[in-house]
Order: C-alpha cells, then sequence, then structure tokens
C-alpha cells in the first residue's frame, strides 16, 4: 500500500517542479497564495506544495488544459503524453494535470490514515511510541524517498496550508468539545500561564540566546542581532496546540492537568502571533528606529488581538446558536452549520489579523451548549465524528509533513550552538517559568497545584507545527539567520515531540500522577453537584464574598434569562439539562447493554455502566427495579392469555409473543426510498431505538404510577400522531400498552417538543420515541394489588396475532412474564456479586427442557439453568412456582451479605426475590380462577408474583405499610 | 478550626453587616436580606442549616463554624485518628450536604426529600413525571439496602468518585 501511495506521490513531482522553474506561470500564484497567509511576513515565502492544481481547480478544463500545455513545455519526458494530445481522437487519455491537485490530496490523506492503521496493528508498541513520534518517523522516511527519488524536496508544510486548512480543523475540534466547566474553573491558571509563561519564554530566550550569540558559543555564520533572537525565541517559546493533544491525549493525565497545559496552548497564540508581529515590524525597520510608542503599540495590539480574536468567536457562537434555532426542517444540513461558521470566526479573526485560535476556541466553547441542545442527535453524532476525523487526520498530515520538512537540506543550515543553546534555554525557562507561576498561582488556588503537576507541565511544554509555520514565515532577506532558526525549530520539535512525548508516559507513571478516569457521572453526581454549586454560591453570598461561583451563579442567571431564550429552541429551552443528563444516562445504559451483545430483557445480567462502579455491594436494587419494571407490561398479559383457553394456543401465542417481544427486528437489507433531504431512519437507528425503547419501556413503571396527570389531555392526542410515526412497519408489536385505557399518558422521550413540533412528522426523524403507556386511575387502587395493566387485559385482540390479522397484534409479551424474570434474577445475581466468571456458565441441566424453555434459552439469555434454581429441576417452566414458594419460605434470610458463591447462587437470588416474594403472602387478592389446570398450574403463581413485582416495594417487612406510588 | 485572624475579622465585619440590630445574634430575617439567596434556589435549605435546631438565632462562632465546613481540606494533614475529625473534613462537608437534603432529620433522604430539592432546583423546567423518574433513578442509583430512601452511608457511596474536598470548597476560607 505504502509504496504504491509514494508512487503515486512522486508522480506530480516532475509537472510540478517544472512549474516551479517556470518564472511565469509558478510565480504570481506564490505570490497570491502567500498574501494569504495568516501571519504578514514573506509572502512569498515558499513555493506551495499544491501550486500548479490550485491555479487549475476553479479555472475548470479549460484552463487546465492551456496551463498543461504550459507546463509541458518545460518538460521532456514527462511532457511525452502532454504532447500526444494534439493528434486525433484518442480512446484513453492521460489527464493528470487536470485531476493532479484532488489527486495529490487524496493520495496523501490516503497515505496518513494507513499509515495510522499500521501503527495500531501492535498493541504494545503503540502504547510505548505515541502516534506523533511514529507519525514524525515516517515523514522522514517519505521525505527520504522522494528526496532520493527527486533530488529534490517537493514537499514541505506550508505555512498557508497549515494556518488555513490543517491547524483550524485540529483547533475547531478542541475548541468544540472543550470541556467548558473545566475550562473556566482553571482559567486564572491557563490565563497566566499562556500569556505571562509565553512571555516569560520568549523574552528569556531571545536575551539569552543573544547573550550566547555575544559569548560566541554560536557560530559567527549565525548573523542574528538581538531583534532576530528575540524574534526567533517569540515563536519557539509558544507550547503548542497540536503537539499537546497528540501526546497528552495518549498519556490521560488528570482532566486539570491537561485542560491546564492543553488551555495554555490554545490561548497563547494571541501573545504569539502579537509578538511575532511585533518583532517583524521591527526587524523590518530596523532596531534603531524602533520608538518607545511601538512598545505601547505592541501592548496594545496584543490587547486587541486577543479580546478581539475572543470577540469574534463570540460573535459567531451567537451567530451559530441562533442559526441552529431554526433548522428544525433541514437537518440533515446541521452540521455544515457548525462547521461553517466556527471555520468562519477562525478566518474572520485572520482577516482582520486576530488571534485566529482564540477566536476558533472560543467560538466553540460559546456555542457548544446551544448547538447541542438545538441540533438533532444524528447531527450531533455527525458533527463528532466529523470533527474528530479531519483533526485527526490534519493531525497526521501535520507530523508527517513535519518529517518531510526536515529532510529538506536546503532549506536549513545547522549549528550546534544555537540548537543546544536554544535545547536547553526552552527547558529551563519552561520550567522556571511553571515553577515561579504556579507559586504564585497556588497562593489564590482552591486546588494547589503541587510538585508532580509542575514536573508534568513543565515537561508537557511542547512546540509543534506552530512555531515550524511561524518560522518558515520568515522573510530571509531581513532575517538572514533564517536558515538556522528552521533548522533549530525543527530540532527543538522533534526533540519535544519525540524524546519528551516518549518520556512523558514513563515519568507519568513514575511520578504517579494522577489519571483521568473516563467515567461518566451517575445520575446521583449529577444532581447532588448541582447542589453543591448552589450550596457554595449560597455560602459565598452569605459570607459576602464575590467569589466564582457568585459569578458563575450570576453568569448562569444571564444565560437563563436571556441567552438561552435567544439561543435555544422554545422547545429545548424549557428542558432542563438534568433531565437531559438523566436522559443520557438512560439511552448510555440501554446501549451499552446492546454493545456488550445483551438484549434489553436480559440485560438485568449486566451491570449498567452507570451504576457499575461500586463492587462493595451487591447490586440488588438493580434486579429489583428491573423485575419491578419489566413485571408491569407482563401482568397485563398474563390477563389476556388467561382468556385464551387451550394448550397449544397459548403456546403458540406464548411462542410468538416470546419472539416477537424479545428478538429483534430483523435487519432490513435495502432502504425503501432514497431522500437527499432526510436521512432515512438507518438500520442501527432502528436498532438502538429498539433498545431505547425497550428500555425505556421498563422505565414505564415509574410514570405508571404518578399521580400527576397534568400533560393528560394534550398527550392523549399526541398519542396517537406520536405512535402513527412510531411504527414505521406495521409488524411491530406493540407491547407493553393497553390501548383501550381511558387516560393513556405519552412519555415522549423528547417530550417538550412544543405543539407545533409534536404535528411536524418530520421531527420523528431523530427524536421521536414516543411511548404509550396507560395511566392508572388512581394509584390506590394498586394495593388491592389489582395491577394496574389488569383493566387493560381485556386486551383488543384475545386471538394470536396472525389470526387478527398482521396489524393488530396483540400487545402484550405474554413470556416475559413467566420466565424471563427469573433469568434477570439470575442473571443480575451472577454480575451483582463480583465472582462472575465462575456462575455465568453453571451447567446446563440436562433434562428435557420444555420447548419454550428451550426457546427463550436461545433467545434471552444462556442459562436455562435459571429456571430451576433450587433443587426443583423439575425442568420445565412450572418450577417457578416451585421457585416462588421457595422464595416465600427463605423469605427472612439475610441481606446485603455476600454469599460464598456456590451456596450464594441459590439463596443470594432468593435474597434478591425476597420484596417480590414476600408479596405473595400478603393481602394479594386471590388469582384469578384457573382457566384450566395446566394454565393454572403453571401460570398463576407467576402472574401474582409479577403482579407483586408491580405492586408492592421492595424491602423487607415494611412493605405491608407502603403505599404503591413507591414505585 | 484553623482560620486566620485576618479571616476572622473578615467573616466579622460580615456578620455584623448582616447583624443589623446589633444584638450579636442573627436572625432568619437577617439572611433573609442577602438578596442573592433569594435567587437561590436551595437558599432556604442553607440558611436554615445556619440554625441549629430549636433555636431561633445564630451567634458568630456557630456562624463561622458553618462557615468553616467550606474550607479547602488540607491535603497534608496528617491521619491522626486521635484528633477529633475536623469541620472541614470530606465527612462533615458531606454530612452538610446531606442534611439539606434531610429536611425531617431522620438520617435518610427519603424519595419525598429528593423529589423536594429536585423540584426546587429544576423549578418549572420540568415535569413532575420527569422529576420523579429522575428522582427515582436516583434512589435506585444510590440506594443500596432498598429501603426507597438514601442513607448517609449511601450517599457517602454515591459520591465516593467525586472530589468533595474540591467541590464543597470556597477558595477564600483557606
Amino acid at each position: 500500500m505504502l509504496p504504491l501511495g509514494l508512487m503515486l506521490l512522486l508522480l506530480p513531482a516532475a509537472p510540478s517542479a517544472a512549474a516551479t522553474d517556470l518564472p511565469g506561470s509558478g510565480a504570481p500564484l506564490r505570490a497570491e497564495l502567500g498574501a494569504s497567509t495568516p501571519v504578514p511576513g514573506s509572502p512569498s515565502a515558499s513555493a506551495l506544495l499544491l501550486q500548479p492544481g490550485a491555479e487549475y481547480s476553479p479555472s475548470g478544463l479549460a484552463l487546465a488544459r492551456s496551463a498543461e500545455v504550459l507546463v509541458s513545455t518545460g518538460e521532456e519526458e514527462e511532457g511525452q503524453q502532454h504532447h500526444n494530445h494534439g493528434g486525433g481522437y484518442r480512446v484513453v487519455q492521460w489527464e493528470w494535470s487536470y485531476v493532479q491537485t484532488p489527486y495529490i490530496i487524496a493520495i496523501w490523506l490516503l497515505v496518513a490514515s494507513v499509515a495510522k492503521i499500521l501503527f495500531h496493528f501492535s498493541q504494545r508498541f503503540t502504547t510505548v511510541v505515541p502516534e506523533s513520534c511514529m507519525l514524525i518517523l515516517l515523514g522522514l522516511v517519505l521525505g527520504g524517498v522522494v528526496l532520493i527519488a527527486n533530488k529534490k524536496q517537493l514537499y514541505q508544510l506550508e505555512p498557508a496550508l497549515f494556518f488555513l486548512f490543517l491547524l483550524p480543523t485540529i483547533v475547531g475540534d478542541a475548541g468544540y468539545f472543550m470541556p467548558a466547566r473545566l475550562f473556566f474553573d482553571n482559567l486564572g491558571a491557563i490565563l497566566l500561564y499562556a500569556v505571562v509563561g509565553t512571555l516569560w519564554n520568549a523574552f528569556c530566550t531571545g536575551f539569552c540566546l543573544y547573550g550566547v550569540k555575544l559569548l560566541g558559543v554560536i557560530d559567527e555564520r549565525v548573523q542574528a542581532d538581538l531583534m532576530d533572537f528575540l524574534l526567533f525565541g517569540a515563536l519557539i517559546s509558544a507550547v503548542d496546540p497540536v503537539a499537546v493533544l497528540a501526546v497528552f491525549e495518549e498519556v490521560h493525565v488528570n482532566d486539570m492537568l491537561f485542560i491546564i497545559v492543553f488551555g495554555e496552548s490554545l490561548l497563547n497564540d494571541a501573545v504569539t502571533v502579537v509578538l511575532y508581529k511585533v518583532y517583524i515590524s521591527f526587524v523590518e525597520v530596523g532596531p534603531g528606529n524602533v520608538q518607545t510608542a511601538d512598545y505601547f503599540k505592541g501592548v496594545a495590539s496584543f490587547l486587541i488581538v486577543s479580546i478581539g480574536g475572543t470577540l469574534v468567536g463570540l460573535v459567531f457562537a451567537v451567530i451559530l446558536g441562533f442559526i441552529t434555532r431554526f433548522t428544525k426542517k433541514v437537518r440533515i444540513i446541521e452540521p455544515l452549520f457548525v462547521f461553517l461558521l466556527v471555520y468562519l470566526a477562525y478566518l474572520t479573526a485572520e482577516l482582520f489579523s486576530l488571534s485566529a485560535i482564540l477566536s476558533m476556541t472560543f467560538c466553540g466553547i460559546g456555542a457548544n451548549k446551544y448547538v447541542e441542545a438545538n441540533i438533532s442527535q444524528k447531527s450531533r453524532t455527525t458533527v463528532k465524528y466529523t470533527m474528530k476525523t479531519l483533526a485527526s487526520i490534519a493531525e497526521t498530515i501535520i507530523f508527517i509533513f513535519l518529517g518531510i520538512s526536515a529532510v529538506d537540506k536546503s532549506k536549513w543550515a545547522w549549528d550546534t550552538g544555537l540548537v543546544s543553546c536554544t535545547l536547553i534555554f526552552i527547558f529551563i525557562f519552561r520550567a522556571v517559568g511553571v515553577i515561579g507561576q504556579t507559586w504564585i498561582l497556588n497562593r489564590f488556588r482552591l486546588v494547589p497545584l503541587d510538585k508532580i503537576d509542575q514536573v508534568v507541565m513543565s515537561y508537557g511544554g511542547l512546540r509543534g507545527a506552530v512555531a515550524f509555520a511561524l518560522v518558515v514565515l520568515l522573510d530571509g532577506e531581513q532575517v538572514r539567520a533564517k536558515d538556522y532558526f528552521v533548522a533549530t525549530t525543527i530540532v527543538v520539535i522533534f526533540f519535544t515531540v519525540m524524546f519528551q512525548g516518549l518520556t512523558i508516559k514513563p515519568l507519568v507513571k513514575w511520578l504517579k500522577v494522577p489519571r483521568s478516569t473516563s467515567r461518566k457521572p451517575t445520575i446521583n453526581e449529577e444532581i447532588h453537584e448541582r447542589a453543591f454549586d448552589h450550596i457554595l454560591t449560597a455560602v459565598e453570598d452569605i459570607a459576602g464574598l464575590q467569589g466564582y461561583h457568585h459569578w458563575r451563579d450570576k453568569w448562569e442567571q444571564f444565560d437563563k434569562n436571556y441567552l438561552s431564550k435567544l439561543l435555544l429552541r422554545k422547545s429545548v429551552y424549557r428542558k432542563s439539562e438534568l433531565w437531559e443528563a438523566y436522559q443520557k444516562i438512560n439511552i448510555r445504559d440501554a446501549i451499552s447493554v446492546i454493545d456488550q451483545g445483551g438484549n434489553v430483557l436480559t440485560s438485568a445480567r449486566l451491570s449498567l455502566p452507570s451504576m457499575a462502579s461500586r463492587t462493595s455491594f451487591p447490586e440488588v436494587t438493580n434486579v429489583t427495579n428491573y423485575l419491578r419494571e419489566n413485571g408491569s407490561g407482563v401482568c397485563l398479559d398474563l390477563q389476556v392469555i388467561d382468556n385464551v383457553p387451550g394448550a397449544k394456543v397459548e403456546e403458540d401465542t406464548e411462542t410468538h409473543h416470546v419472539l416477537a417481544g424479545n428478538l429483534y427486528k430483523p435487519r432490513r437489507r435495502y432502504q425503501s426510498h432514497y431522500s437527499r433531504h432526510f436521512m432515512p431512519v438507518g438500520e442501527k437507528e432502528r436498532q438502538d431505538r429498539e433498545v431505547f425503547q425497550r428500555n425505556m419501556r421498563s422505565r414505564m413503571e415509574t410514570f405508571k404510577s404518578t399521580r400527576h396527570k397534568r400533560h393528560k389531555k394534550e398527550r392523549s392526542q399526541k398519542k396517537r400522531r406520536g405512535s402513527d410515526t412510531k411504527e414505521e412497519g406495521n409488524d411491530k408489536p406493540r407491547r407493553n400498552v393497553s390501548w383501550q385505557d381511558k387516560d393513556p399518558v405519552v412519555v415522549p422521550i423528547d417530550s417538550e417538543e412544543d405543539k407545533g413540533e409534536h404535528s411536524d412528522p418530520e421531527k420523528e426523524e431523530d427524536v421521536g420515541i414516543t411511548f404509550v403507556a396507560h395511566n392508572t386511575e388512581t394509584p390506590k387502587q394498586r394495593p388491592k394489588s389489582v395491577p394496574a395493566g389488569l383493566d387493560g387485559c381485556q386486551s383488543p385482540s384475545n386471538q394470536l396475532p396472525w389470526k387478527g390479522g398482521v396489524g393488530s397484534l396483540p400487545p402484550c409479551v405474554s413470556v416475559e412474564a413467566t420466565k424471563i424474570i427469573p433469568v434477570d434474577l439470575q442473571q443480575a445475581w451472577n454480575q451483582s456479586i463480583s465472582s462472575l466468571e465462575s456462575i455465568s456458565s453453571p451447567p446446563v441441566p440436562a433434562e428435557p427442557v420444555h420447548p419454550r424453555v428451550s426457546a427463550l434459552s436461545r433467545l434471552g439469555g444462556p442459562r436455562p439453568a435459571s429456571y430451576t434454581p433450587t433443587g426443583s429441576s423439575a425442568g420445565s417452566t412450572s418450577s417457578i412456582a416451585a421457585h416462588v414458594a421457595q422464595g416465600s419460605v427463605t423469605f427472612h434470610f439475610p441481606e446485603k451479605e455476600e454469599e460464598d458463591e456456590e451456596g450464594g447462587g441459590v439463596s443470594e437470588q432468593q435474597q434478591e426475590m425476597q420484596p417480590l416474594m414476600s408479596s405473595l403472602r400478603p393481602p394479594g387478592p386471590p388469582p384469578p380462577p384457573p382457566a384450566s389446570a395446566f394454565g393454572s398450574g403453571r401460570r398463576r403463581n407467576p402472574c401474582v408474583y409479577l403482579r407483586s413485582l408491580v405492586t408492592v416495594p421492595p424491602p423487607g417487612s415494611e412493605m405491608y405499610t407502603r403505599g404503591p406510588t413507591q414505585l | 478550626m484553623k482560620i486566620s485572624p485576618a479571616h476572622i475579622i473578615r467573616l466579622y465585619d460580615r456578620f455584623e453587616f448582616l447583624d443589623k440590630e446589633g444584638s450579636g445574634q442573627l436572625r432568619l430575617e437577617d439572611f433573609a436580606e442577602v438578596k442573592e439567596l433569594a435567587m437561590n434556589p436551595i437558599g432556604d435549605r442553607i440558611i436554615g442549616a445556619f440554625f441549629s435546631p430549636g433555636q431561633e438565632t445564630v451567634d458568630f462562632p456557630s456562624f463561622v463554624r458553618i462557615l468553616a465546613h467550606f474550607r479547602p481540606t488540607d491535603k497534608n494533614r496528617a491521619k491522626d485518628s486521635t484528633q477529633p475529625e475536623p469541620v472541614n473534613s470530606r465527612t462533615s462537608k458531606l454530612k452538610f450536604a446531606f442534611q439539606l437534603y434531610d429536611q425531617d432529620r431522620d438520617g435518610k433522604i427519603s424519595r419525598a426529600e429528593l423529589l423536594q430539592v429536585l423540584r426546587e432546583m429544576l423549578g418549572m423546567q420540568v415535569t413532575e413525571e420527569q422529576l420523579e423518574s429522575i428522582a427515582d433513578r436516583a434512589i435506585q442509583e444510590a440506594d443500596l439496602d432498598r429501603d426507597d430512601a438514601i442513607s448517609f452511608e449511601e450517599f457517602r457511596k454515591s459520591l465516593e468518585k467525586v472530589n468533595i474536598e474540591h467541590k464543597m470548597s470556597i477558595r477564600f476560607l483557606r
């Protein structure tokens, strides 16, 4: 693969070389593109990578042809093919020059991507060596090959390409996904390091290099005076966001440390840009002509560049938020707005020569909250993946090109003194600067930065491509030591990225720097941390401190009262963040359950990720909840089945329900239609939705027991619409729902879409999972253990679905009731005590299994053993009755004990069931008279049992006193 | 408690400022004077936390003692079990937060209590059903002994991954 890519890369060599040689064609273009580089400097810096092509692409075929002739005149051997155009009609034509530009770009991207794949083949290798190192090495190799093949280096990291395309993709990604809270929590530190630290580094490095030069350590050939060295110091001193991201992402230091280093690398851009520009102008006018006023101008310029850049970014953030308010009908281009406006923020800042990185960063940070709330889930995913893809590939290209650029001998000149002194000074001043600033900071910081943090911060001061692009932009006429500076910069970059990048991981490990955890907060943490914020604000107010929390609270008020009103859709505005967080956690659980290969009915086996973390306690509650929740839909169904006598029919029904209810929809092979404007609901999507529906269904129990019927009226209207749109395939059984109920409650997942949106069928395209459940009249009825579902159980179809027509499947899934639950129990128990391995594969009982059970076991879970929990190895479903009975016998089993694995297997399970079992004894109504011995023996008990799941709250003896609302 | 004299003085100034009558005691109304507190969704609860049960007023020592909860925890403090636990320890910070939820002081955050707090914090933004599902989920998550309430131990457990020392501290009181 790589050699092929290389071949192709070499192909353009000849024509573009020719173009560079041509005085007429290359030069104006070069000047034009050079002028568009962000940092004013030498416009004719160097030949652009894609020069000739850049000329062709916009102007179309005709121009391309003419230019091609131009090119080919100067070139002999490559021109062969071109000359052939003169003749008659050719069957095959060689149109290289026409496709050259996109072709080279595509090939480069391909090479970069393939390189990435190759690196990640070896897991052990990638954990030791950072990717950036490998990419630079690859770049060196590629550059060497190109050099040998052409005797001339054709490719270089072009400043224009870098500043206009590569850098924005990385910064855009970084800004948009910046953890805003963390960033602003540490803003003080970040600003100090970014401004003071960078200035300190720049001046010290510059002056000291000059001093060393005076001492004669640096060779005479390096023709540079103080201004040159200060200029060099300015561009070499800035910590580079690309390098920091590349290295730190692999190191996983704790969030605070990362955000400080990375934030610094982003925000120091303003300082770098201003220093660079100021020095360049000083160099141009000559040091002697610099007046005092110019220094003040420099300071003013810094303020304008930084604040102006930030403002531009914020303005674009507002625009972006505002635009995404109105994209409801054109969801498909939502992501485009994000990319465009964030990029425009960057370009606009460049246009006014403000700090583009600042602008883009703040645009991303500012817009993120509103955009994410406004755009659809799919768009969110699109934005995320596109940004990450672009950033990743840009980063790859940057590092490869850094490597390639280093091979170009004509561009640089070596001076050992300069290189070694720069390396030493950079390292020393970084360390000194960090320690000094941290000392100041720690007097104010709530969380002091300790010594280890300081070491990592000093060591993490990586230099990168920004410095290189800046140094390449220097005008060789005015800065005569440019070649030396280029060489030094390259060495510094390589040293920091490769050596420090390579060693920082062991260092971090050795110093035991706290690592970051990618743990997502649980709902409890979400709630309590919000409460903490309020508490701290209140305490600050009481103590009369106008501290950080005070201002943050003020900002939040402002945001809530004005900004959000302006920038958020009405429907979104009413949503609460906590509710969003809650939903996110729910979805995450559902998805991760599926990802781990479970299906939701058996999902209790898997620990919910957001609940997992606690190992010291068995996760009893989860199971209970699952049971409770799963039980809800089930009860209804049992009644239905009771109305249908006959074992055979029952069995069929059951099987059908099991299949319909538990199997995920078969994948559809084709899409029915194609639309450019709306994404059809993809398979994945449908499955996700299904998963989510199931998960949410299981939560319906919660809603059922609510007393609050506020929205009932309007919701019952919505219900119809919602459910219509929901079911795309009419073969989807409407489970769990009793339709004829008088008081249906719709629990829209995206519930607060306002009414207008509800009438809009398109809304369903990405939001609409509407759950319909019925509401109990009053919770009061519940304690009588007439489960809510009971009245719903004269459900529309007393017959088998296939008899009633495909469209009207009975809503209920019966077998869940009788059998799945125990499965859940068993599985949940398995995960709840940590000895998962020993139990997760219990010996499958050898005795013949009831067909239904076997069907189930095929579907739901791997363990039919769960049907025969204790000793009652009667095998079939009838064991459940026994099971239940046992459960109620062992009612007062001690709780919260870690059982040993063997004996615990059974008893834990019973424990789990306790709250459920116990309800069998209490005042539950007598089970309805059995329709047949078969039915009663087997299903009655589970029915009660399940009903008890619905009605009886968990814990031990108290439960009699508890109302049903506890659910 | 090692609040520096400077801080004590500053707090005393504040105390006197709040104490409009100059009685050396803060009453409920004095707290209500702080305007920002009115906007704080759980401001009432926090004010309530200043008053020990049965007391109508707060004197300066207890005022400082409450605020001392929010001093940053000293990282380097030797784990000396003989000494009484400092008021700014992780546990006492958590206790402070816990009692804001646990209004009836029965040692448990019941579902109703949690709902109440959520209602105050989220206001009109969400429907009651949503509130309840959040509360249910939270209780499910934290409730280890299945009593449908969150005891302090469970509260602590559910937050054990959170850096309470940082999140319940205020810089000034260092």
